[in-house]
């Protein structure tokens, strides 16, 4: 029982940076933007909010600064690519790159150094329970509530939003900087409570499972729920393969999460009618008004 | 009251919107007064979207004011058109796909969001005004006519005092329109006026009390219409007279079966679409056969089944004889058929490619001059869309432009032409003058008498009645999914036609599909 219950927590420590960066990314794409730059928002954050932390001693304003630095990254994005109109794909793998490379710069002087860790609040990281809370609070969000509802129209038709009298630009700026601020966070998270400390590249790869976790979870938070502790499982399995020596080569087990999570989810993505009513239909397409 | 009735509802005094070297509107002025239905007339290209844009707030003028109640305002955008009670039911709707119909209008709705208490008054103005509406249904999956109808009522949901209709009826059957009517004549008797655009001459003069007549961004005359001629209303919009549709010189001579459905049968796709069930049809070699019926009765599903964009069972679809049910697209172009569907922006034409590269769209396997040694030949593709574009007087801004910047009218011509250029052998097209004005409908129904009587077989899919005895040999309907016997359209009267779009003839579908095989 006890086992059961430390590994569910093992689970859900793994799946929480994932499960943040993906209901960001979600708003995101909701409202028709694909913003592919999510690890390099994601590496931004986590420098930020060692950095916050580590400048400071106060966890919390670390957790703030990493907010602060994705919405930071989301914004430039935004600003590329909704103002002046610049090609989402390839400014989103610009900001990655960026992001990598100025997050090794900022925190040169951070390697080796000790963390602050975020408190646990009886046991428990508090942003865990924060990012479970939120895959219900974006559900209500999105399907709920007008403003949810507005995202889900631009993402939709922005023709139809603009002639209904809707600022498509505006309700996309929010949903860019909603990803960003989550992004910041997942990042943050990495740093702060995951293993405090700070690596070059520590992010390794999550932001890109994020991605593909939202569209193969069709753009709905509960899909994202499990495929982010899917991938939380198997990845904590994987660890306990390579432990146990079962003569599997390392690098085989390494990959099984991404795998095994891009599968699953996949065979529940298959859903055609489901899928179809979900995307976003002008997904990556610049808004431009008539004339 | 007779006071308040002298102040217009609305002004528009020397409206000026140039768009580069073009005068969309040049010095327009239009006058509405309280509860009255004004007519809007015009051809394509003339002007009318742009007026009725600018007053809904989507456009801005160049120059020009516009009054309300006697007021100078400038709508700056349609929530302020809004505000000041305009509501509009566009011809192009403004409605998302992925959203069901109560979402839909509660996006356009001001105040707290309640989809409960919404859908609820959704299903009461529904009720009292005749147009059934499912709340809870997707608007991807539903048809034309049920999507106008949300417009409508998203429309009516806000209490509007001008009610500007761009092309109403073109998705109506006659008893629908005369539906719409009544409810646009209680909305006039109750103050609210109404801006009717439209290119059916008929309607307008039965229906409007003033009509405001626009040629090449002018206005041309301003007349009661009940005092004019359809035909005198059709030469002050197109400045000449209008040809009357030639009859057949062969008096409808036809050949060997062509086109033949043999107990077709079809699953749905999706909650809300038609499956088709056990439908029988031939179209010979020389004739016209029209299928009528109320918008979302199967049309949408027949159209795919025959063009490929769906398969069914080899045998269930042959083209002179050649089972092609479960041939592609391309394969059955090669066979020698046309295809032209209900969407021309992006289902016949991709939006943002030009006239030529659209061309590639349908004819790239079956038109040697668009390819040269496997590639692509654009001037091959320009040749063929200039040929087009002046057999079919398609009317455009620039040399080839994108599709999306063309009328409705005059890419519909474009589309058409680009099928009926290769003598196909069999053309099965879809409501082929939706939303299209007098004169292009006119030159599209021409063409395909013309096709016939040059030994084609025509399957065509219409709501339009008027259309379907101006050019139909034959005349089947469809409903819910059953297609009943296709008759001699000179045997068959609009009320039996009528009947059976209410579904009439299910009952005996069984010995019609027998008398069909007898046919074939």
């Amino acid at each position: 029982m006890d086992i059961l219950l430390v590994l569910l927590t093992i689970i859900m420590t793994a799946a929480t940076p994932l499960l943040l960066a993906a209901l960001g990314e979600m708003v995101t794409e909701r409202s028709g933007v694909l913003n592919l730059g999510v690890e390099g928002m994601m590496v931004m954050g986590a420098v930020a909010g060692f950095g916050g932390a580590y400048a400071t001693g106060n966890p919390w304003i670390g957790v703030l600064a990493s907010i602060v630095a994705g919405m930071f990254m989301s914004l430039l994005f935004g600003f590329l690519t909704l103002t002046l109109l610049a090609n989402q794909v390839a400014t989103g793998l610009a900001l990655t790159l960026l992001g990598l490379g100025l997050s090794a710069l900022l925190g040169e002087s951070f390697v080796g150094q000790p963390g602050v860790k975020l408190p646990s609040l009886g046991g428990i990281d508090p942003l865990v329970p924060f990012a479970l809370f939120m895959v219900f609070a974006v559900g209500k969000f999105l399907f709920g509530t007008k403003m949810g509802l507005v995202i889900r129209a631009v993402g939709n038709s922005h023709t139809s939003a603009h002639a209904l009298g809707y600022n498509v630009i505006g309700v996309r700026y929010v949903a860019v900087l909603f990803g960003g601020a989550m992004s910041g966070l997942a990042g943050g998270y990495l740093s702060i409570v995951y293993t405090p400390q700070w690596v070059e590249n520590m992010t390794a790869g999550r932001g890109w499972i994020a991605l593909a976790l939202v569209v193969f979870a069709s753009w709905l938070p509960f899909r994202i729920l499990a495929g982010a502790y899917l991938f939380g499982t198997i990845s904590i399995l994987s660890f306990v393969l390579q432990a146990q020596g079962s003569g599997i080569p390392s690098q085989f087990l390494s990959s099984l999460p991404y795998l095994g999570t891009i599968l699953a989810l996949v065979v529940i993505s298959g859903n055609k009618a489901l899928t179809r009513r979900n995307t976003p239909a002008s997904l990556g397409q610049p808004f431009v008004p008539d004339r | 009251m007779t006071e308040e009735n002298r102040v217009p509802l609305l002004e528009a005094r020397n409206i000026v919107k140039t768009f580069g070297s073009l005068r969309a509107n040049d010095d327009v002025n239009l006058t509405i007064m309280p509860g009255e239905i004004h007519a809007f007339l015009g051809e394509n290209g003339a002007g009318k979207s742009t007026l009725v844009k600018m007053i809904y707030g989507a456009l801005q003028p160049t120059s020009g004011q516009f009054f309300w109640k006697g007021r100078q305002v400038m709508p700056a955008s349609p929530s302020v058109a809004r505000h000041l009670g305009i509501g509009m039911v566009f011809q192009h709707f403004s409605l998302f796909d992925s959203l069901t119909v109560a979402e839909n209008i509660a996006l356009a709705m001001p105040g707290p969001h309640d989809l409960a208490a919404l859908s609820g008054r959704i299903a009461q103005v529904s009720a009292s005004y005749g147009l059934p509406i499912v709340p809870s249904a997707m608007v991807g999956d539903l048809s034309v006519g049920e999507r106008q109808r949300i417009e409508i009522i998203r429309c009516l949901l806000q209490e509007p005092q001008l009610l500007i209709m761009d092309e109403p009826t073109s998705v109506l059957t006659p008893q629908e329109a005369d539906q719409l009517f009544v409810v646009l004549k209680r909305l006039a008797a109750e103050g609210c006026s109404v801006l009717y655009i439209s290119h059916r001459l008929e309607e307008v003069k039965a229906l409007c009390d003033t009509a405001t007549i626009l040629r090449h961004g002018k206005v041309a005359a301003n007349v009661d219409p009940r005092r004019e001629t359809a035909a005198s209303l059709a030469r002050l919009m197109v400045g000449a007279d209008i040809h009357a549709i030639r009859p057949r010189s062969d008096g409808g001579k036809t050949g060997t079966p062509r086109l033949a459905m043999k107990h077709l049968s079809l699953a749905g796709d999706g909650a809300f679409s038609v499956a088709l069930t056990d439908i029988n049809l031939i179209v010979n070699a020389g004739e016209i056969v029209a299928i009528a019926g109320v918008a979302g009765n199967g049309q949408g599903e027949l159209f795919d089944a025959v063009s490929g964009e769906r398969l069914v069972a080899p045998g269930m679809l042959l083209l002179d004889g050649v089972a092609l049910g479960r041939t592609s697209i391309t394969g059955r172009r090669k066979a020698g058929a046309a295809f032209v569907p209900e969407e021309r922006l992006g289902h016949g034409a991709v939006p943002t490619l030009t006239l030529s590269q659209n061309m590639f769209l349908s004819r790239h396997a079956v038109d040697p001059a668009l390819v040269s040694s496997g590639l692509l030949d654009n001037s091959g593709a320009l040749a063929a869309a200039d040929r087009i574009i002046k057999a079919f007087d398609v009317r455009k801004g620039k040399p080839d432009p994108e599709a999306r910047a063309l009328s409705g009218g005059n890419l519909q011509k474009y589309v058409v032409g680009r099928e009926l250029e290769l003598k196909p052998k069999l053309l099965v097209i879809n409501q082929p003058t939706w939303g299209v004005d007098a004169g292009a409908a006119a030159s599209i129904r021409q063409a395909l008498i013309d096709l016939a009587q040059a030994g084609s077989a025509v399957l065509v899919i219409s709501q339009d009645l008027d259309e379907i005895f101006e050019v139909a040999d034959r005349v089947a309907v469809i409903s819910r999914g059953h297609l009943s016997e296709a008759r001699p359209a000179q045997d068959v009267s609009r009320e039996e036609i009528g009947l059976l779009m209410a579904g009439a003839h299910e009952a005996g579908s069984h010995e019609q599909a027998g008398s069909a095989d007898h046919a074939a």
